[in-house]
């Protein structure tokens, strides 16, 4: 494996866990987040900054995915408030929140963001690996989430609150815990960003980054864990493969977005499932 | 002194919000989409203002035309992306929207270059008046004169004309103006016309205001005119407009005093976000 091939496996890797983890929120519990970035960042900075005190990998990784997941449990109270629709504009506006915060904080680098991370203490190849072993991970734990009662639950949450409600499911639970569960994977992936990149900017974590994330999850179909993982991997080579598409990355994201909605809102998994007419 | 300054610099920012905010809140309530690709016709409108505006040196014809231009573009979007899936769930709708502004803040790159455009001849932006301590440009002015003019004449058209009383009874209830007579796709037609006009005339403005016109200067204004949307209660005019208002002293208030701790975008989200908590139907909204 070369040192090429190592960073695109890292990339896919946390773009892996960063959807798969929207992928329980917005696919199994249909919670729509347009600020999955925001958590994204918020274990990334945590990760590094105590990485920079001195803390070793395992708690900082520790620490990034316990710090997304409490605030996501927080932002997830307000799915318990708010209608469907003000979700979405609130959850945007999580992701502008956590930015503006952190580009005020001195101590957290501003503008500048953090650099100068120490290593992981692993060579590139083995760091990737890693990485690649925590997708596999997530990706597997997503699969038996999917099956256990509680993607059932989660399921019946996104396709009926009130009827779920009525048959005697704790809808407020189950949010929270997709929440919880969403927000701490992209803390996760977080975390394992700051000792691939050992730089971290705070426009890495904007409305734009939230909005890719969102296009890997609806373009391999909502809610199908096969499907985002493919879409994931598909679109994180895609400006590696073509000169022209990372250029024009952005606009064939938006493209994507327009044209899978309009002909198959289920995505690439809807297209699969398709009975033939 | 610097307080009543914060308020006028914070009305003369909501009068712009509700330009844009309006049209949004007129597309949820009437087709129950969040229309994020509100913020590329709001920069559409500040192009086409300011490329004829340089071309042949009139502001008058190049704000016209941003008017046109983006009412057509509106309406093409209804027509052509937003019709043909109105039966899904509102979910599809809105990333729908959210690739359209994508597509069309990488076109404004494509086509007019990354770097932003500035007016040639801008003499409002330097002339001010003093009124009682407090300077105002000529811009600042005119935005509020504009808004103030327009939205008035909104509310007259919607409140006196027979249309107008067609265009609200289909807000309420689509079904029951329908079978009165009121055609509900002339109405959503009609709707994204003026909204879109309106979204087109605060890109021009904005662009005056900071004589600068860019690819990406649609985000910022349109997220916050989301969230003013909501703040007001989705789907409500008149919880809207008190909300761009509110949220633009808010603004101007947090801007200064919470400046080593928010920056000014996230502002109006905390604001949004501490309302929403304490009323989560909106300021005028009804659960």
């Amino acid at each position: 494996m070369s040192a090429y091939i190592a960073s695109i496996v890292s990339v896919i890797g946390i773009n892996l866990i960063l959807a798969l983890g929207l992928n329980i929120i917005t696919g199994f519990c249909g919670q729509v987040s347009l600020g999955h970035a925001a958590f994204y960042g918020l274990g990334a900075y945590t990760a590094a900054y105590l990485a920079k005190l001195g803390a070793p990998l395992p708690i900082t990784l520790l620490a990034g995915t316990a710090m997304a997941g409490a605030i996501g449990v927080v932002v997830g109270l307000t799915s318990l408030r708010v209608r469907h629709d003000f979700l979405a504009v609130t959850t945007m506006g999580i992701g502008f929140v956590f930015l503006g915060f952190v580009r005020k904080q001195k101590w957290l680098g501003g503008e500048l963001g953090i650099s100068g991370i120490p290593g992981s203490g692993l060579d590139a190849i083995p760091y990737a690996l890693l990485i690649a072993a925590f997708a596999i991970a997530v990706t597997v734990f997503s699969l038996w989430i999917k099956r256990s009662w509680m993607g059932f639950t989660f399921d019946a949450v996104a396709d009926d609150e009130d009827a779920a409600r009525t048959v005697g499911v704790n809808v407020s639970t189950y949010k929270l815990t997709a929440f919880g569960i969403g927000t701490a994977l992209a803390g996760l992936a977080g975390g394992l960003y700051v000792y691939f990149a050992r730089i971290i900017l705070p426009d890495t974590f904007d409305f734009v980054q939230s909005i890719a994330i969102l296009t890997m999850v609806v373009i391999g179909g909502t809610g199908s864990v096969w499907g985002v993982f493919a879409a994931t991997i598909a679109l994180t080579l895609l400006p590696e493969v073509s000169r022209a598409a990372a250029d024009y990355r952005l606009l064939i994201f938006g493209a994507l977005l327009i044209l899978v909605m309009r002909f198959s809102p289920g995505g690439l998994a809807g297209l699969l499932k398709r009975k033939p007419a | 002194m610097l307080f009543v300054e914060l308020v006028v610099k914070g009305l003369v920012y909501g009068c712009m919000y509700a330009m844009m905010a309006v049209g949004l809140t007129l597309v949820y309530g009437l087709l129950r989409i969040l229309h994020i690709a509100h913020a590329g016709v709001f920069a559409l409108g500040a192009y086409m203002a300011v490329t004829v505006a340089n071309a042949t040196g009139s502001l008058a014809l190049g704000f016209l035309v941003a008017a046109a231009v983006s009412a057509v573009a509106g309406t093409a979007i209804y027509r052509l992306a937003y019709q043909p899936i109105l039966h899904h769930a509102a979910f599809v709708p809105m990333v729908v929207s959210i690739g359209l502004f994508i597509v069309m803040q990488e076109g404004f790159r494509m086509i007019f270059g990354a770097y932003g455009i500035s007016f040639d001849n801008n003499p409002w932006y330097v002339a001010n008046v003093n009124l009682a301590g407090i300077n105002l440009t000529y811009v600042e002015i005119a935005m509020v004169i504009l808004s103030v003019g327009l939205l008035v004449g909104f509310g007259l058209f919607a409140g006196l004309t027979r249309a107008g009383i067609g265009w609200r009874a289909t807000v309420t209830d689509p079904q029951m103006a329908t079978s009165f007579g009121v055609d509900p796709v002339r109405v959503r037609y009609v709707n994204f016309l003026f909204g879109s006009a309106l979204a087109g005339i605060a890109g021009g403005l904005v662009g005056l205001l900071n004589n600068y016109v860019e690819p990406t200067m649609g985000g910022a204004v349109s997220y916050k005119a989301l969230a003013i949307v909501v703040l007001g209660g989705l789907g409500s005019v008149r919880g809207t407009l008190i909300a761009s208002l509110v949220l633009g002293v808010v603004e101007a208030f947090g801007a200064i005093y919470l400046t080593d701790i928010f920056d000014r975008d996230a502002i109006g989200f905390l604001f949004l976000i501490v309302v929403l908590m304490v009323r989560p139907q909106g300021l005028l909204g009804r659960k």
